[in-house]
């Protein structure tokens, strides 16, 4: 068992879509949270390969897509500034803020690292000590128990040039968001499966049964995907309201308690901006109080910015579910990977950016 | 950004305090940080994201849910349903 080729077997998910043929009477309308789950459908075909009834819309599970413009801009500001190591995970790199991107502070002279891991730019603090090492704490929760690591980690080592920006989403207040809208059309969700891994899935049960929507947790490989679709209609289907684990290879109801024990001893919930959507209350994940010493926030004045974002760009509406990437006019001319003038074409997730890649060109019937 | 790829366990040792592992991504190795996973065994699979081990995979479900999809696939294939054979998507 090497838990990928098993996963990726066509003929069993030519067997799960056969059922879904034969389970399906009517139209339904899921959302995958997941950017990496819109790129791993895309990736297969599997939106291609999935009977008319079913419309996949695309979530706001991006989380350099949901950076709120004035962090981005922050971290610019932070980037610029001499004696500083600026480090992030490589896709923020060039996500626009208002106006430029982190490389064009690197082409400028700045200091900006890319790290695989928050445990790499704590390293270049301890190799660094007459520098201050600044690291974009983007991230779900999936990568909230890593980024709090490395807090306690720089603690531990007596580190007094290592801070963070915090930049923490959470998946669901965002649902909360989606489903509370009038225009909400999304009638079941592929719930984020690396999310529910670290936070478990038994706090999605009260946001099913609030909006009476049903959920499946779903993994990222061919197979994953087509389980969790499969659950989530057959769910549909019968009238059901419940919360299915279509990935119990990984994922527990109660997910990872060391995890989380590290998420609320660094963190806390806050109000977050994102990108495209607004405000969105206790939505986010900031550091406590007692760790001040590593906030960013709070050595460096950056409080003044206008954030100035895209009048073209509508990667709100599509992050929302509302709108497909080729419904936007700049798309694939004016907005491309290269030169991208929202965040949702730049990262490996952005919907945008997957439509692009995997050629999907055609305006949707479900425009508004 | 929640990319997370699976690997086998093949070390496990200690650095500044935290457990460590060396991680065989088929045939490429990675270290990794096991903290969250502190039960890990070596041969174990997990689930690498950012160099952190998000769990442990479980072999019994995996085996659990193959089984009850080829299930699924072989009633759709006895309705007459078209079904490729099996293989690599």
């Amino acid at each position: 068992m090497k838990f990928t080729q098993e996963f990726r077997d066509a003929g069993l998910v030519h067997g799960v879509m056969a059922e879904l043929r034969r389970t399906i009477t009517r139209p339904w309308v899921l959302m995958e949270i997941c950017g990496g789950q819109t790129h791993a459908i895309m990736r297969y075909g599997l939106d291609q390969l999935l009977p008319p009834e079913i419309e996949l819309v695309h979530g706001p599970g991006c989380p350099v897509c949901v950076t709120a413009l004035e962090l981005v801009d922050k971290a610019l500001a932070i980037a610029s500034q001499p004696g500083v190591i600026f480090t992030s995970y490589g896709d923020m790199l060039r996500v626009p803020g208002s106006g430029r991107d982190l490389f064009s502070v690197r082409a400028a002279g700045g200091d900006v690292r890319v790290v695989y891991s928050p445990l790499d730019a704590v390293k270049i603090a301890q190799q660094n000590p007459d520098k201050q090492v600044v690291f974009f704490a983007i991230g779900f929760e999936t990568t909230a128990p890593a980024n709090a690591m490395s807090v306690l980690q720089a603690q531990a080592l007596g580190l007094t040039n290592f801070s963070i920006l915090a930049a923490h989403v959470c998946v669901p207040p965002a649902m909360h968001a989606i489903l509370g809208s009038p225009h909400n059309r999304v009638q079941g969700f592929l719930l984020a499966g690396h999310v529910c891994t670290v936070m478990g899935y038994w706090e999605y049960l009260a946001l099913a049964e609030q909006y009476q929507v049903p959920m499946a947790v779903t993994g990222f490989e061919p197979l994953d995907i087509a389980q969790g679709i499969l659950q989530t209609v057959r769910m549909l289907e019968r009238g059901e309201v419940a919360v299915e684990n279509a990935y119990p290879r990984l994922v527990t109801r109660a997910g990872n308690l060391p995890a989380q024990q590290v998420i609320h001893q660094v963190f806390q919930t806050c109000d977050r901006k994102w990108r495209g959507i607004g405000l969105i209350p206790m939505s986010g994940w900031g550091l406590r109080p007692a760790f001040d010493d590593f906030n960013a926030e709070k050595h460096y004045a950056v409080e003044a910015i206008q954030p100035e974002e895209s009048p073209l760009c509508i990667a709100g509406l599509v992050l929302q579910g509302l709108k497909k990437p080729p419904d936007c006019s700049a798309f694939g001319t004016r907005c491309t990977p290269e030169k991208p003038l929202g965040a949702t074409m730049v990262s490996s997730e952005g919907a945008c950016a997957a439509y692009y890649r995997y050629k999907r060109m055609e305006e949707t019937a479900h425009g508004d | 950004m929640c990319l997370a790829v699976p690997g086998k366990i093949i070390e496990i040792f200690e650095r500044s305090g935290l457990q460590m592992g060396k991680i065989d991504f088929g045939g490429v190795y990675r270290e990794a940080c096991l903290a969250y996973v502190p039960e890990a065994k070596l041969g174990d699979y997990t689930v690498i994201h950012v160099g952190f081990a998000l769990n442990l995979l479980s072999e019994a479900e995996a085996l659990e849910t193959l089984t009850m999809l080829k299930e699924i696939a072989d009633i759709n294939e006895d309705l007459g349903h078209e079904v490729p054979q099996a293989g690599e998507a």
